[in-house]
């Protein structure tokens, strides 16, 4: 068997075990379907309720690309600020990891009485969770350019803006990527959390709901939808970045 | 003729590097700055690259004081290719920072590659480049700034033995077709007496021109050439004699 072949084929293997494992020991021990659903349970409801859930997820995905988009936004420009303006690393560094220390189920009550029951508390939950890492990883990124080139930038009188642009900016993203990433990970969960300190529709909310109907079979369906949309958003950004990094991928001679 | 004077000093810390040293530079000839490791060479490129302010001293162009960076084109020691950019692409990289017309850089690359043996490296990423291959899109790109001095910062110092012979047989076709002039920084004697038409020998820390060398032997020269040889075991008696 060849390596590719191995490497799609391990997870998928892995998988169908812990599923085939889970199955025959639900169905042995007789455990209730409230307590724990056998996987082809879940299946079967993820299929039968398909519209339901959809429906759900879209609400969900919604809020997770605005708040990661707000999140990355956000989380760029300070990072270039505080390249440029050491100043500001001083003042902001201690409020930035602060509001990491800060659990965000302290804070999402606040934002839904502020901002309502809609999207938005969901969307900014999922922003402050996700910027951080890419305030993290931009920061280093920015600061990577070797001195020797920006000297040559310098010799020939380039600009801030030009060294800006030609060097630091396109030094940064390899790290720029890898915060992006966690980041997008990350405001997964954000929405997830912010729909259950109060929400109307979403994932979150569906798993919340059916949890008190004791229909575990169509929690486990919002969490697979929620699972899928965690990989989809991980998947697009690893698209982007072969494409932004393609340089990377070529072979030495 | 003396096109470039300079006469300074300069000071990286509290440190003097450089002590009044001061030489000129003929329109269009290959000077070399042969000294020992550490002497202050780096220092030297690093004010005329308008990168550090001398503590007093003037740089004259043709007579007049310059702002030294506006004629000087830099190459730093390190590799200072960009990863992302194709071989063209870091080779136009001076001028685009410049504001040169791209169009009109691309063609020149495009030919100086043609002509400087990088043909098929065009589209390469500097990854995809031998050490030669990478150093040589450097100096197309300190080239293709149009800035009438090129200064060398050790261009060949991390090369293997055998790229750096091929490499400096390079840099003299370079130095020929172009008709630039050159400071180059090197500690290699052997480099220093190849290149050049002058070699300024360095004392160490803080530096000062010891003694300055004419290399008049016709080019190309050979490294097995009996004056060739007595000229390095000069200068190689040079540069240890400072040494003590």
């Amino acid at each position: 068997m060849n390596e590719r072949a191995k490497r799609i084929l391990a997870p998928i293997l892995l998988l169908a075990a812990l599923l085939a494992a889970w199955e025959l020991a639900v169905r042995l021990a007789g455990v209730p379907g409230y307590i724990l659903p056998p996987p082809s349970r879940i299946a079967a409801t993820f299929v039968v309720r398909f519209p339901m859930i959809w429906g759900h997820t879209v609400v969900t995905l919604a809020e997770i690309a605005l708040g990661l988009l707000l999140g990355s936004a956000a989380g760029f420009l300070l990072a270039v600020a505080i390249v440029y303006a050491p100043v500001l690393e001083w003042a902001l560094h201690p409020l930035i990891v602060a509001s990491q220390m800060i659990p965000v189920f302290a804070i999402a009550p606040l934002l839904i009485v502020w901002l309502g029951y809609g999207l938005w508390p969901k969307v900014v939950v999922a922003a402050l969770i996700g910027f951080f890492p890419i305030v993290v990883n931009g920061i280093d990124g920015l600061r990577s350019a070797n001195a020797e080139t920006v000297d040559l930038f310098r010799s020939l009188g380039a600009s801030r803006w030009q060294i800006f642009v030609k060097l630091r900016l396109p030094g940064s993203l390899p790290s720029l990527f890898s915060g992006w990433k966690v980041g997008a990970t990350l405001s997964v969960v954000g929405a997830t959390i912010g729909e259950w300190i109060g929400a109307r529709r979403g994932l979150g909310f569906l798993m919340l709901q059916s949890n008190a109907l004791l229909r575990v079979d169509v929690v486990f369906a919002a969490i697979l939808a929620l699972a899928l949309v965690g990989l989809l958003l991980f998947g697009a950004v690893r698209i982007i970045e072969r494409w932004a990094l393609r340089w990377r991928r070529t072979s030495a001679s | 003729m003396a096109w470039l004077t300079l006469a300074f000093r300069a000071k990286t810390g509290r440190t003097e590097v450089l002590s009044d040293l001061s030489f000129s530079l003929a329109d269009g000839s290959w000077t070399t700055c042969l000294g020992p490791s550490g002497c202050g060479k780096t220092t030297l490129l690093r004010v005329l690259a308008g990168l550090l302010e001398p503590d007093d001293g003037t740089i004259r162009l043709r007579g007049r004081e310059t702002r030294q960076t506006e004629a000087m084109a830099y190459l730093p020691q390190e590799e200072t290719l960009l990863p992302w950019r194709r071989a063209l692409g870091n080779a136009v990289l001076a001028a685009e920072v410049l504001r040169h017309p791209r169009a009109d850089a691309l063609r020149e690359a495009r030919a100086l590659f043609e002509r400087f043996g990088l043909a098929n490296a065009e589209e390469l990423y500097p990854r995809e480049l031998s050490g030669g291959m990478r150093q040589r899109v450097a100096v197309i790109r300190t080239y293709l700034a149009h800035r009438e001095i090129l200064l060398l910062d050790e261009p060949l110092g991390a090369l293997d033995p055998l790229t750096r012979t091929t490499l400096q047989e390079w840099l003299l076709d370079v130095w020929r077709e172009l008709g630039k002039t050159v400071l180059l920084v090197t500690h290699d004697v052997e480099e220093a007496l190849l290149l050049s038409d002058r070699v300024l020998v360095l004392s160490p820390r803080p530096a000062r021109v010891r003694c300055a060398i004419e290399a008049e032997l016709p080019r190309p020269r050979s490294r097995a050439e009996p004056a060739f040889v007595s000229q390095k075991e000069e200068l190689l008696r040079l540069l240890t004699e400072e040494a003590e």
